[in-house]
């Protein structure tokens, strides 16, 4: 069966990536997930805010080492002179993973950054391309929760940091969004005039929990599940025909069935993290064997002639298609549940 | 290689770099030794001989001096540092090392011994408590000495055979900052060759040429045995000599044993050993110029006493000799020092061999007192009298006994040319460490000389700190203070309110002030006595408002940096250009490793200072007429009022004897008297939205939140800001409740913000209780008076049973002088609250018996019928055995009491007698009213005209109330060398309750790591991590059986600690409570400690648990598991302190493999404590004394 692939323009020996995740924090993690069989691996995404936190820390430990010393006869000072080695930084262990992981691997290795603001990500992103990073998708997970800040100013910094990092790279690359936009194609439209080589949907957005306990906001992270990927398949969808860039689908892929669904809608590739956490790293080989016999039994050729099938066609009125379905859906609840909207 | 360092830098560096093994254990002053050869050892760094050293951490020195004693006997070059009664710890096995003639050199900061008081600081005691075990002493008398002496000692022990106690000053040179001259590691290799370390190598015990040493002997042959040394001690001084001479042809540096120095036909002579003849040879030299005709005899080897050097050194034409000493043997003819040179004279007069002078001794200096040229010229003028005393003190006034001689303490013989600075600061403003810093600049620069020297007082929160340093052209040799300044800092403005900072000011002194005023009003703010100096004195007056500098540069509150630069342009000690450009050199070298922002902030603040420094005009008279702030507020005992206050205000060394307790005895709750006033931000109570929980106060480390009820009517005569709400409890209609801040004591830590639960809706960060910055002191002032005026509230009006009810009683351990936000003192305060009226406390020595016991004052107070808790320390090694020692007395006391009062049934009647004996003592309700009984009794008693049974009754009638016996201490103690003593009490059986504030690491030493320090945490001694895990103490205790153990976090669940202290001091058996105390060793923003708290429980790596043993009585299963299942991983808690995050920074892959290993061990004792606590009561251990089984 052929599987291969083609994603920001790099060839894929199959559509299934490794998102970013916890497995590819070390050189070994890459290295099996490449095993494992997957087209390519994003890297784990490198924080703006770790790099920045990090210093902060960095500055907050030097003070808490001065705080108390030299204030007592008995104790002129509380912790031992460790190491005067600098302090290897976040992002310079991201480098040297990517300078790593890049050659132990013979799939494309994709790095991630994640951040809201343009902050020193220009200059970050090339050293990221001389490390050897084949592509770069970047991460903007924004909340706007400054009620002053417009839908047009959200979108347009969306739109800045894409050019900007487009304009001192030659990498392709791709931005990871949230689905939250009054019309998310026309949005994702201009992104790709920004310069973006393709769009990964979607970023979840990860709300917090609260415990009642200790009367706290929690943060909560956890793996997704099947039902996710609804919302992000249903734009890959529409937008199949629309967008002249690679989509990669990410969010609730669990089995075979899941990479096909995302397929037949229209994505170029296939992403996932949580089925490889909760399974291990090698059940990629099982969901590429899935998707193998799937095609296998359906009598495709390739999985090029099964992606977008079920995309919503270039001819359509794609509103009116969305539509029709939600109609369909609403008819198909009542008879089971009764009427749900009033 | 020139270096600046401490003495004990210079005297480690040698012996590290001399010797395979240190056995170590932390005490002040010698700790810094062990730390930096751990740290070395750390790094990798090899020894002389290309191997590096093994240091190991021992659980009390008498660990370490066995550990020692073992290598030795295995043949490794083995060294140790210690002091004070650390050295007397060793002392059993001095003797066998000694006995067994083994080379070994210990280094020791000599330090005063606990007597009638701890003391840390310096002087002879504990070494000349070891000359007689067999060990040779040398001594040195600077840090440059502490270096060269350690070699040379290190040789001759190799030589000799005769195992070495080199030692020098505590403080005075262990702590002194002064350029030493570094011995490369090929000058100690040529010093001590290999060939001596094989030597030594073949005297080990091996089973390829097996005998045996240490045998047991008899009368036949013992005393034989022990002369068989004597050729062994007699050739030491010239092999000692040889020594030194081979390490001048090396360095170029000549030392002998005794050293002569002044007129070679003095008539008056001193003998002295120590920092000290650095003293008396610069005041010799002084009076000779000066016409006179005196001379010093400096002793290096003091055993084994070098007769013939001693009596070769002191001139024929002496016509008498004052031996000093530094030490004090009570009820003997004469201190050591002197009578071994008293001996060595008469014998050589008595064999005609010299005419015999006049020998009197003097004893000095004891525990670092002050030492000075104007002490040294006394001594001399007392020489010249007809009839000097024959025994005398200097530095002191003895009214008593008068033996202190009168000197001049204005003499000022210091080389004009030297630069002497002094800088008053507070701990927590960098200024100690801005100044070590400055000195290593202006040491750097070749042709200069730099001292430094740093006073610190009794205090870990709001301290002060007094920072002495010289520079100057000539090597500076000048072992006392400063007395005469040419520059002169004061970098808090709280400081010059309270203590004259100009006290070393001379004309044209320059005076720099940190002031939070404009810089117009700057001289207007002083206390008028110091702008009636300022302006006497002529002083250059400059000032910054350094804290805004700082600030503005993103610097928080340190001022160090921006003060420094300040000292640097206008002290013209260098030329400003390149001081400045040191400066920055050195923050690049400092904070290099923190990251380019934290290196340019600094630089940007130094910048920054230069701008905002300003000279202030002065005018021709005083303005205003502010005064300075007393030391003692408030109505106070005599006592207090001169005494303590005198310590407060730093002029303690003035105090004469007579004023001075015999017995080391003090009054209680002096802390009071303070108040410090030492945070600019403090508590506020919003009564508005304050639930009256009593969070808060429960777990105020300092005692400043006090809460009342009362009648509506008690607000007539409140001052109009006195706040006050409704009581919130049914059944008091009408009834008001305050909740008072003591302003003036509070220290802003915040942790009662942390531990409100009140957030009200719309207020943001908000609690019912803030952090708010100081209102005006005097309202302040007025509201806590009046507050005191109400009542407080009856015992037996108060649900003891909840944290709620806990605040309404009086805290007897109150404003300690502890860390702001310390996590030790809130137990400590709960105990005086629920039993402080009736407790006895044995307090390990540690961070408690500091806060505690530490004078000038104690936060260990009484209540209004002048009862409260007795407290005493006894040693650190002992705690548990005396705190035994005082159940004991107590019982003997009760049964003795119990006893007369049934022979004396006839005269006081069946119902008092039956009354009494029958009562039970367990709830607060009983015990009140077994209070009043007694009470009645003793006046009964009183009324009943004496006799032996009436009279022995009375003098024991209180035990007729139930003592509570508290051992406190700390996880020093209790699980390193107080441990087996703790063991053994708690398999006593008898009535004691140990509390251990566990804060996982030595923290009044400096964070040495202990037993309890968690697997993974870098603590001293612990570089690299700790590499195990820490013991469980609590299983331990609950395999007796019939132990009470609690496991407690106030942090995570203060009701199970109010609990647990309650059932502990209740059972009527041995108790022991494990606390978490949150610690700056720990590396958190202190603040958020008790966040802490709850991490370390929801993570497992601290559950809260109980053993009581009541419950196994009664058939039930006694193992009580009241944290919830660990819901956070361990790398949670790790990740928020700095004691975890050094070692992921150092060495990340170590710090996740520990944290593997922790998380393991943190499940697998969830799921036995899981077990446990499910188990029938059949499967614990039931207690034979009084339960069937």
């Amino acid at each position: 069966m052929n599987l291969r692939t083609t994603y920001l323009g790099l060839p894929l020996r199959n559509p299934l990536v490794a998102s970013a995740g916890p497995l590819s924090q070390t050189v070994d993690g890459v290295k099996g997930l490449a095993d494992g069989g997957v087209g390519a691996v994003v890297l784990y995404s490198l924080f703006e805010e770790q790099v920045r936190a990090q210093l902060e820390q960095a500055e907050r430990d030097a003070l808490l080492e001065e705080e108390h010393a030299d204030l007592f006869a008995e104790a002129t000072s509380y912790f031992p002179s460790v190491s005067a080695e600098p302090v290897e930084t976040v992002a310079v262990k991201y480098l040297s993973l990517v300078e790593k992981a890049s050659r132990a691997i013979d799939v494309p290795l994709i790095a991630s950054l994640n951040g809201s603001s343009l902050g020193s990500w220009v200059q970050f992103a090339r050293q990221l391309e001389e490390a050897g990073a084949a592509a770069l998708e970047l991460n903007i997970y924004f909340m706007p929760g400054d009620t002053s800040l417009a839908g047009p100013d959200v979108e347009q910094r969306h739109i800045d940091i894409v050019a900007a990092v487009k304009q001192n790279i030659s990498i392709p690359v791709a931005v990871k969004l949230a689905p939250y936009f009054s019309s998310f194609g026309s949005f994702a439209l201009r992104l790709v005039e920004a310069g973006a080589d393709g769009v990964v949907l979607f970023n979840r957005f990860l709300q917090p929990d609260v415990d009642v306990e200790r009367v706290e906001v929690v943060p909560g992270v956890e793996l997704s599940n099947p039902s996710e990927a609804r919302l992000p398949r249903t734009w890959i969808a529409a937008l199949r025909h629309r967008l002249p860039v690679s989509i990669a689908a990410t969010s609730g892929v669990e089995t075979a069935d899941d990479v096909v669904a995302y397929l037949l809608a229209g994505a170029d590739v296939v992403m996932t993290t949580s089925a490889l956490v909760r399974h291990g790293r090698d059940y990629s080989r099982v969901l590429l064997d899935g998707l193998d016999t799937w095609l296998t039994r359906k009598g495709f050729a390739s999985v090029d002639s099964a992606r977008g099938l079920l995309a919503v066609p270039a001819d359509a009125d794609a509103a009116g298609y969305q539509r029709a379905g939600y109609v369909t859906a609403l008819e198909k609840a009542k008879s089971r549940y009764g009427s749900l909207v009033g | 290689m020139r270096t600046i360092i401490d003495g004990n830098e210079a005297a480690a560096s040698a012996a590290y770099r001399l010797n395979e093994l240190c056995s170590i254990y932390p005490i002040t002053p010698s700790s810094t030794m062990a730390e930096l050869a751990d740290e070395w050892s750390a790094q990798g760094r090899p020894n002389v001989y290309g191997m590096i050293p093994t240091v190991v951490e021992m659980q009390s020195e008498g660990g370490a001096a066995g550990a020692l004693h073992g290598a030795l006997q295995g043949g490794a070059l083995s060294t140790t540092f210690t002091a004070s009664q650390g050295l007397l710890l060793m002392i059993p096995n001095m003797y066998k090392i000694a006995g067994e003639l083994t080379s070994t050199v210990f280094h020791v900061a000599a330090r005063s011994l606990a007597a009638q008081g701890l003391s840390i600081y310096g002087d002879h005691q504990d070494v000349m408590a070891v000359r007689q075990t067999g060990f040779a002493l040398l001594c040195s008398a600077s840090p440059q000495e502490a270096h060269d002496l350690a070699a040379i000692s290190q040789l001759a022990t190799l030589t000799s055979r005769i195992p070495f106690v080199h030692f020098f000053d505590g403080f005075r040179t262990s702590h002194e900052v002064n350029v030493v001259d570094l011995l490369s590691d090929d000058q100690l290799r040529d010093l001590v060759p290999e060939e001596l370390i094989r030597a030594h190598r073949r005297r080990a015990l091996s089973p390829e040429h097996p005998y045996i040493r240490g045998t047991a002997q008899n009368p036949d042959t013992y005393f034989q045995s022990r002369e068989t040394v004597n050729p062994f001690y007699a050739a030491v001084p010239g092999l000692v000599t040889e020594a030194m001479e081979k390490f001048a042809e090396l360095t170029g540096r000549r030392y002998e044993l005794v050293e002569y120095h002044g007129d070679p036909e003095a008539e008056r002579v001193v003998v002295v050993m120590g920092s000290g003849a650095q003293t008396v040879v610069k005041t010799v030299d002084y009076l000779n110029a000066q016409g006179a005709k005196v001379g010093v005899v400096q002793l290096r080897l003091y055993r084994p006493f070098p007769v013939e050097q001693i009596l070769a050194a002191i001139p024929a034409t002496a016509r008498v000799v004052a031996v000093l000493d530094r030490t004090k043997e009570p009820g003997s003819g004469g201190e050591p020092l002197f009578l071994d040179v008293t001996a060595a004279l008469g014998e050589a007069a008595a064999t005609g061999r010299r005419a015999m002078p006049l020998v009197v001794g003097g004893r000095y200096g004891l525990s670092s007192k002050e030492f000075t040229p104007g002490m040294v010229a006394g001594i001399f003028d007392e020489l010249a009298l007809p009839q000097p005393r024959p025994r005398f003190t200097i530095g002191i006034n003895d009214d008593v006994t008068h033996t202190s001689l009168p000197y001049d303490p204005t003499l000022d013989i210091e080389d004009p040319a030297t630069v002497s600075a002094v800088f008053y600061g507070l701990g927590s403003d960098g200024t100690v460490g801005a100044n070590k810093n400055t000195i290593k600049i202006i040491g750097e620069v070749p042709g200069t000389y730099a001292q430094g020297y740093f006073v610190y007082d009794s205090k870990k929160s709001g301290s002060r700190t007094v920072s002495h340093l010289r520079f100057g052209p000539k090597p500076i040799e000048a072992p006392y203070l400063i007395n005469s300044a040419s520059f002169i800092a004061c970098h808090a403005w709280s400081v010059l309110e309270r203590v004259d900072v100009l006290e070393f000011a001379r004309p044209g002194t320059v005076l720099l002030i940190n002031t939070p005023y404009p810089i117009d009003e700057v001289f207007a703010r002083l206390p008028e006595p110091m702008q009636a100096k300022i302006i006497d004195l002529g002083i250059e007056l400059w000032a910054i408002d350094a804290n805004l500098v700082a600030r503005k540069a993103g610097m928080g509150r340190r001022t160090n940096t921006v003060l420094q630069t300040c000292f640097f342009a206008i002290s013209k000690v260098l030329p400003a250009e390149q001081a400045i450009k040191q400066v920055k050199k050195a923050i690049r070298k400092t904070y290099a490793r923190k990251g380019a922002d934290v290196v340019a902030k600094n630089e940007a603040a130094v910048d920054a200072s230069l701008a905002d420094l300003h000279r202030i005009e002065v005018p021709a008279a005083p303005v205003g007429d502010q005064p300075m702030i007393p030391p003692v507020i408030g109505a106070a005992s005599q006592f207090v009022s001169t005494v303590t206050a005198s310590m407060l205000a730093g002029t303690g060394d003035q105090l004469p004897v007579s004023a001075l307790p015999v017995d080391g005895t003090y009054p209680s709750g002096t802390t009071k008297y303070e108040k410090r006033n030492i945070s600019d931000i403090i508590a506020e109570w919003d009564p508005e939205a304050c639930i009256q929980c009593g969070n808060c106060a429960f777990v105020c480390p300092h005692a400043v939140l006090r809460a009342k009820y009362y009648a509506g009517s008690a607000l007539d005569g409140a001052p109009e800001c006195f706040q006050s709400a409704p009581l919130n409890a049914a059944g008091f209609p009408g009834s008001r409740y305050t909740l008072q801040v003591y302003a003036e004591d509070c220290t802003g830590c915040g942790l009662c913000v942390e531990a409100c639960p009140v957030k009200p809706i719309g207020g943001g960060n908000r609690r019912a209780i803030n952090l708010a910055p100081v209102l005006e002191r005097t309202k302040e002032k007025e509201n806590v008076a009046f507050f005191e005026t109400i009542p407080v509230n009856r015992r037996s009006r108060v649900d003891f049973a909840n944290v709620r009810g806990t605040q309404f009683l009086e805290p007897l351990f109150e404003f300690s002088g502890a860390c702001s936000g310390c996590g030790e003192t809130p137990y400590l305060k709960l105990l005086t609250q629920l039993f402080g009226g009736r407790a006895t406390v044995a307090n390990a020595t540690g961070c408690s018996s500091i806060y505690g016991g530490n004078l000038p004052t104690t936060p260990w107070s009484s209540n209004k019928y002048g009862r409260g808790p007795a407290w005493s320390n006894s040693l650190f090694e002992d705690n548990a055995e005396f705190g035994l020692g005082l159940r004991l007395a107590a019982d003997l006391h009760t049964e003795t009491a119990r006893r007369r009062l049934a022979e004396l049934r006839p005269e006081l009647g069946d119902a008092t007698v039956d009354a009494i004996l029958g009562a039970p003592q367990q709830y607060e309700s009983e015990l009140s009213q077994q209070r009043a009984r007694v009470d009645a009794l003793k006046a009964l008693l009183d009324t009943m005209g004496g006799g032996p049974r009436v009279d022995d009754l009375r003098s024991v009638a209180d035990h007729l109330l139930r003592r509570s016996v508290w051992i406190v201490g700390g996880d020093g103690w209790a699980y390193d060398i107080g441990s087996a003593g703790v063991d053994h009490v708690l398999a006593s059986g008898r009535d004691v309750n140990i509390l251990v504030m566990d804060t996982e690491v030595y923290s009044n030493t400096g964070g040495q790591a202990s037993k309890s320090t968690p697997l993974g945490a870098v603590a001293k001694f612990a570089s690299g991590g700790k590499m195990t895990g820490k013991k469980d103490v609590a299983m331990q205790a609950v395999s007796y059986g019939n132990v009470y153990v609690a496991r407690v976090a106030m942090g995570a669940d203060p009701q199970q600690t109010l609990k647990a202290f309650r059932e502990a001091e209740a059972y009527d058996g041995p108790s022991l409570i494990l606390a978490y105390s949150h610690c700056i060793a720990h590396g958190i923003d202190m603040r958020k400690g008790l966040d802490q708290q709850y991490r370390a429980v929801a993570s497992g790596h601290w559950p809260l648990m109980r053993y009581n043993p009541v419950l196994r009585m009664s058939g039930r299963n006694p193992f009580l598991l009241d944290s919830p299942r660990p819901r956070i991983p361990l790398k949670e808690y790790h990740d928020k302190e700095l004691r975890f995050r050094m070692l992921a920074n150092s060495d990340p892959e170590a710090a996740e493999r520990f944290l593997e290993f922790g998380q393991d061990a943190v499940n697998r004792r969830w799921a036995e404590y899981e077990e446990m606590a499910t188990r029938g009561a059949e499967r614990f251990a039931a207690d034979a004394t009084r339960s069937d089984r």
